[in-house]
């Protein structure tokens, strides 16, 4: 499901199309818990040569004039009894899309994952299935290779992910 | 009287409140969310005119302090440049990224004579304060990473002019 934004952006486009670097614009996302949104100034780095006329940017020429910022509508939503951290996950070998989804294939950008409890929990049951090496982490066409499990736990061992700690309560509820 | 039922109204009137007692939302801001305490409506506040964050001299001294030059700087100099340059800049430096193939101004190639002669400065301030179309890139690349990048440039020009009889060990690895 969609939710509607003041601009439809199109990570299928900025992602998929051209090829743009996750963090070119979700610049916090190797050292915060936030991802980070980029300010309108990353979008006008590109939009204030291309597209300049196109109705569909008028909202973010509008913010950068009026210096305030796009509304955009959450995607991914926790509730507030969950801690949860980027910077970390990123660390540790998981990639974004194994969460996110393919979103080099949205047009519009769609929670891809059910985000509940049980979830969660799987994977830091089992990190192993989804853990990929660090330089693969951002690149949204990476899929698991025959031997993932094999690959999962000496990953595991390199990153020191430790099992026996990822279900403690605290670890997701502080 | 009065006072005997100001206690049970004012806990009546608390409990009242909190309407969500799964905790699934809480009373307070999490980062970039709405928050009508603000004029501006968002819990993100500009800093004052003259305000210093926290790690604002730390980073400043990184600006000034120039790193090694090791294989590890340069490892990193080439993450960051394919992330935040490579776009318009090309992944070899020419100018031709893929932002400039869909219409954007073509930077100068870092190969001509110009930027070949330019100094490590000159490349460091054009990222921190942008440079004709380009806009800053101070608030997204940290000032070591700068450093990263500008070492990873001028292994860009020297691979556009290596011999390979310099390098007789990577011979084996050409195609």
């Amino acid at each position: 499901m969609t939710r509607n934004q003041p601009v439809p952006f199109s990570h299928e486009h900025h992602v998929g199309g051209l090829g743009l670097d996750c963090r070119y614009c979700h610049t916090s996302v190797e050292k915060a818990r936030f991802a980070g949104l980029p300010p309108t100034e990353t979008c006008m780095t590109c939009h204030s040569q291309l597209w300049t006329n196109a109705e569909m940017l008028a909202p973010v020429r509008a913010s950068l004039a009026r210096n305030t910022p796009i509304a955009w509508q959450r995607v991914n939503r926790l509730p507030d009894y969950v801690y949860f951290d980027h910077s970390i996950h990123v660390a540790k070998g998981v990639g974004c899309t194994t969460c996110h989804g393919p979103i080099d294939q949205m047009r519009l950008t769609r929670q891809a994952a059910p985000l509940t409890m049980q979830w969660c929990i799987d994977c830091h049951r089992s990190p192993q299935k989804a853990l990929r090496p660090r330089d693969a982490v951002f690149d949204p066409k990476w899929s698991p290779p025959q031997n993932q499990e094999a690959l999962g736990r000496k990953l595991m061992a390199e990153y020191h992910v430790r099992v026996d700690h990822l279900t403690d309560c605290s670890i997701c509820h502080r | 009287m009065i006072e005997r039922l100001a206690i049970p109204i004012c806990a009546a009137l608390l409990l009242s409140a909190c309407d969500d007692v799964s905790m699934t939302q809480q009373n307070r801001y999490r980062t970039f969310t709405r928050a009508a305490l603000f004029d501006n409506g968002t819990e993100a506040q500009p800093l004052p005119d003259g305000v210093v964050a926290q790690g604002d001299l730390r980073r400043q001294s990184r600006s000034v302090q120039r790193p090694q030059v090791n294989a590890e700087l340069l490892k990193r100099g080439r993450e960051r440049y394919d992330i935040y340059c490579s776009p318009c800049h090309g992944l070899s430096g020419s100018g031709d990224g893929v932002v400039v193939q869909r219409g954007f101004p073509a930077p100068p190639s870092y190969h001509g004579s110009r930027l070949r002669a330019a100094s490590a400065q000159h490349f460091f301030d054009v990222i921190t304060n942008g440079h004709g179309v380009m806009f800053s890139y101070a608030a997204r690349v940290d000032p070591s990473d700068r450093w990263g990048i500008v070492a990873y440039i001028r292994a860009l020009q020297e691979s556009q002019r290596a011999n390979v009889a310099d390098t007789p060990e990577l011979r084996t690895r050409l195609p």
